[in-house]
């Protein structure tokens, strides 16, 4: 399989410092996520709530969705409808045209990122510039965003920039941050303050009030929406919420969730345009209704895109956002993208330790590793697991039926890991052993041991 | 059949089982509010200042340094010395140059040192709260909650609906998660509370 994830992350984990420095930064922005969420005697109750409302709203999107189209509307925003990333595409070019729109200004979307939005523009003239700092640095690069929260996360600070040097012009040799995002704020706000039109995501849109909210650590959606007098915001449907107070739960877990901050340095409400300008909503689809019929599937639309479950996870930090063949990298994408296309994301449900991590950080519950396993039985199901691994599970569950057969299969693998350890990276466990040491095998198994320490003890053997 | 008209009818054919609405939880009180929100506000990267009254804080916020900067605006009816009138303003790309700006805002969290800026505040210009360089808000100290769930019992948005939550000044951690003040808003914010 060509987009199999080992076969992916092979060049990341190839270069050792680099891998670790990857897996640090990670965890530490999940230590202070753990510490924000201790600041909140009542988190556990909070995400109780958070998957509550969530569960409640995708009971009845369409009922949802209808309320927030007809309040925005009164509000005086225009509210369009997109099955799919085509349609979608189309409709954010027809507005822009009508507006002889010539330079975009875009805060993070990660939904205009799978409906590839930018290269739609792009192809029709339209000059497309990412705001968001890690967005503008991948996009210089030319690279998709590797993280959700931090696109650029895998890039070394002496790598920016040179990156600046090459596309910017600013003089070789800076790796400063300060002076590199100072470089950056110089650039964009020249973009800002040229561009005819900007466009937002939206985090949560308010059916109670027909508006919508988006959060920035930067200022950039708010710079983007303030200076051009076009606004446009791309949405799923699974982003309404059913009333403005539910805000005050789900604001309360997001920055906290994502970089362990109380909340984020610009919380905004859109709820009409700006005077003598335009608003306006594209409530997009692409297979996510699909997704909630099936309500094994469900959950995964609950996602609020905080990134915690990528944070957490060590085969993410360990390999890297761009060994995940689907555009959501980590946990949350290998549920996602599997849901839309297993056969070609067939190895992703695989990209896990399934120690449940991911779960227990979730700030609105997703139940991330049960789907993986869900995922994991399915792709079993429909032979999409590569012939030696299937084998291998048919041999390991035949044994396993059969304890004699078990313990003289073991026996045996003890002596050929002691007699010649160079042999197994081999056999089927080779990729296992990539970058990796085998422990020194015991003589006796755990079985043997227990039955030494217990013969003559009856009481024991419970 | 249009867009609107596939997407709703495969909604309504999806078949979820209908589920109530939670009930939200109840957040622990924790400490006094105005105490804990200036101190969340240094700590989110912006200065808090306590001042007993209108008198106190037009000598504090007249003694900040980027007060003392050319180009200023006050919508804050106890901060005189602005210079620049917004209403005077057609194009809000005039603003680009802009030093500072002090807004009054309507509340302020102690959870984490947000203050809710609504948009009549603003004035004519939304741009206001984001483009200059430095910021300096205003709290009465009797409008501080003590979390965004109480926060949100108070807010309504009245029409033109717009109104925004900001927290410190602007920040970035996009390289190499190294934290920089001054993305793209404002490099510095300083938080007043009257009373
Ligand atoms: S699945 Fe949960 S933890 Fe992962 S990004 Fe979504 S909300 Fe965050």
């Amino acid at each position: 399989m060509i987009h199999s994830h080992p076969d992916k992350a092979r060049a990341f984990v190839a270069d050792d410092e680099r891998a670790h420095w990857h897996d640090k930064a990670l965890w530490f922005v999940r230590v202070k996520r753990d510490r924000g969420a201790a600041t909140v005697p009542e988190w556990e109750a909070l995400r109780t709530a958070a998957e509550g409302i969530k569960a409640h709203t995708l009971s009845r999107l369409g009922a949802y969705l209808e309320e927030f189209e007809a309040k925005a509307a009164a509000n005086g925003i225009q509210v369009h409808w997109a099955r799919d990333g085509e349609e979608h595409n189309r409709i954010v070019h027809g507005i822009l045209e009508r507006h002889r729109v010539s330079l975009l200004v875009k805060s993070k979307s990660m939904l205009t990122e799978e409906l590839h939005l930018n290269p739609y523009l792009e192809a029709r003239g339209i000059e497309v510039v990412d705001t968001d700092l890690g967005e503008r640095i991948v996009q210089l690069a030319g690279e998709p965003p590797s993280h959700i929260v931090m696109p650029a996360i895998h890039r070394k600070k002496e790598e920016i920039g040179e990156l600046f040097h090459e596309k910017l012009g600013t003089p070789k040799g800076l790796s400063d941050p300060t002076v590199l995002t100072g470089k950056a704020r110089v650039h964009l706000r020249e973009k800002f303050l040229s561009a005819q039109a900007g466009l937002t995501g939206v985090n949560f849109a308010i059916a109670e009030t027909g508006g919508f909210v988006v959060v920035t650590n930067e200022g950039n959606a708010d710079m983007g929406t303030t200076l051009p007098r076009v606004h446009v915001a791309s949405m799923g449907i699974e982003k309404v919420i059913p009333r403005l107070a539910d805000l005050g739960v789900f604001l309360r877990l997001l920055a906290r969730s994502a970089t362990g901050q109380p909340v984020s340095s610009y919380t905004t409400h859109f709820h009409a345009p700006l005077p003598g300008g335009e608003l306006h909503v594209v409530i997009v689809d692409s297979g996510r209704s699909q997704m909630l019929s099936e309500a094994h599937r469900r959950k995964a639309l609950s996602c609020i895109r905080c990134g915690a479950c990528l944070n957490t996870c060590p085969v993410y930090r360990r390999s890297g956002g761009y060994s995940y063949s689907y555009l959501i990298p980590g946990p949350i994408g290998s549920v996602l993208g599997p849901h839309r296309d297993l056969a070609g994301h067939a190895s992703l449900p695989f990209a896990s330790s399934l120690c449940g991590s991911c779960t227990d950080v979730c700030p609105v519950k997703v139940d991330l590793h049960h789907q993986l396993l869900v995922l994991r039985q399915e792709a079993g199901e429909e032979k999409l697991i590569p012939l030696g691994k299937r084998l291998g599970m048919k041999a390991a569950a035949f044994a396993m039926a059969r304890p004699g057969l078990f313990r003289a299969g073991g026996r045996f693998a003890r002596w050929v890991l002691r007699a010649a350890p160079g042999l197994a990276r081999f056999g089927p466990a080779a990729v296992w052993l990539r970058g990796r040491e085998l422990p020194e095998a015991p003589r006796e198994s755990f079985a043997d041991l227990y039955d030494r320490e217990t013969a003559g003890k009856p009481e024991e053997r419970s | 059949m249009t867009a609107r008209e596939t997407i709703l009818a495969a909604l309504r054919a999806s078949g979820a089982e209908p589920v109530p609405a939670p009930p939200h939880p109840v957040p622990v009180k924790q400490g006094d509010p105005v105490a804990r929100f200036l101190e969340s506000v240094t700590a989110v990267g912006g200065q808090s200042y306590r001042v007993p009254d209108l008198a106190a804080l037009a000598a504090g916020v007249a003694k900040l340094p980027a007060w003392s900067s050319p180009r200023r605006v006050s919508l804050v009816a106890g901060i005189p010395g602005g210079t620049v009138d917004l209403e005077a303003v057609d194009d809000p790309h005039e603003l680009a140059d802009l030093d500072v700006a002090a807004i009054p805002g309507e509340l302020g969290v102690a959870e984490n040192g947000a203050v809710w800026l609504k948009g009549e505040s603003l004035g004519p210009h939304r741009a206001v709260f984001v483009i200059p360089e430095h910021l300096v808000l205003v709290v009465n100290a009797a409008d501080i909650v003590n979390d965004m769930q109480e926060a949100y019992g108070r807010i309504t948005l009245p029409r033109p609906g717009y109104g925004v939550f900001v927290s410190g000044p602007s920040k970035t951690a996009d390289i190499e998660q190294s934290l920089v003040i001054g993305a793209h808003g404002a490099r510095s914010c300083a938080v007043f509370v009257v009373g």
